[in-house]
């Protein structure tokens, strides 16, 4: 069941990011480009996941387990500090450059894509390199 | 500032908003878990990398076939929109480098610490949403209108 549960959410969420047109790097720029002609969909599509987000979470946090019996796992650290930020930064400029963050990028490679392909190739190694230097989690 | 009226999608990005927020909530009611795909991806490859068990990885595998094959079923009923690139490899390669480390030392991306953080008015995910997008911003600000 919770196999089932993972590929239909996977779907999904590809089925959304296809619907919201984030799965076009173009698009995504064009949302990035605040001081030229502004596209807001992405803040749209934003806002309608957090809509459904803000009920699914409330619920969570009266549960303890999930309908398949795990445990929930939601994140409870509230640290805020360089590695948060610094991260965030780094992460901006490779998506202002790409127009791709990871989920989009991964429904453009599965339609074949090229540029996704190689886009994701680097971001792979990209999180190795980091995993490499900090031997973190 | 001027809204590009004739690229605003709103009917569109609502819709896929709301069924990203749907997707969201079925793997975090359904299986205890936060739909992070920064971390759904680097989970799996770290497992790969040291060796240990791919088999807890599963239902991230999963998750990741979901998406990657969304689009199939998607074409199965209606034509994929154009994806329209602008930047050659060496900035794809670029792209994803930043993309790939970044997140992993931010701990998440725009669905992690964006869809999901945010919904739980996590003050963390917001800081990391206001670096992510400020950096954005800035950047193609520079790329297109400055460079």
């Amino acid at each position: 069941m919770r196999n089932l549960i993972a590929l239909f959410s996977g779907l999904i969420f590809g089925f959304g990011l296809i619907a919201g047109g984030m799965t076009d790097p173009a698009k995504v720029k064009g949302f990035l480009d605040l001081f030229g002609a502004w596209d807001p969909s992405l803040a749209l599509v934003m806002g309608g996941a957090i809509a459904v987000g803000v009920f699914a979470f409330a619920a969570a946090r009266r549960r303890t387990r999930s309908w398949t019996g795990d445990l929930m796992e939601i994140p409870s650290s509230t640290v805020i500090d360089m590695r948060l930020i610094v991260g965030g930064v780094l992460f901006g400029i490779g998506w202002g450059i790409g127009g791709f963050c990871p989920g989009p990028a991964l429904v453009a490679m599965g339609s074949g894509l090229g540029s996704a392909w190689l886009f994701v190739a680097a971001m792979v190694a990209g999180m190795l390199l980091h995993d490499r230097i900090f031997k973190s989690r | 500032m001027t809204i590009a009226w004739n690229q605003f999608t709103p009917w569109g990005a609502l819709v896929g908003g709301l069924l990203i927020g749907l997707a969201s909530a079925l793997y975090l009611l359904g299986n205890g878990r936060i739909a992070g795909i920064a971390g759904i991806v680097a989970s799996p490859l770290r497992a790969m990398f040291s060796g240990t068990s791919l088999l807890p990885e599963r239902t991230r595998l999963l998750f990741l076939g979901g998406l990657f094959g969304s689009p199939w079923v998607w074409r199965l009923f209606a034509p994929l929109p154009v994806a329209s690139v602008d930047v050659g490899s060496l900035g794809l390669v670029a792209a994803g480098l930043f993309v790939g480390f970044g997140v992993r030392m931010g701990n998440g991306c725009t669905s992690g610490h964006g869809v999901c953080g945010l919904s739980r008015f996590s003050l963390r995910s917001l800081a990391n949403v206001l670096a992510f997008m400020g950096a954005g911003f800035v950047t193609v600000f520079v790329l297109r209108h400055v460079v």
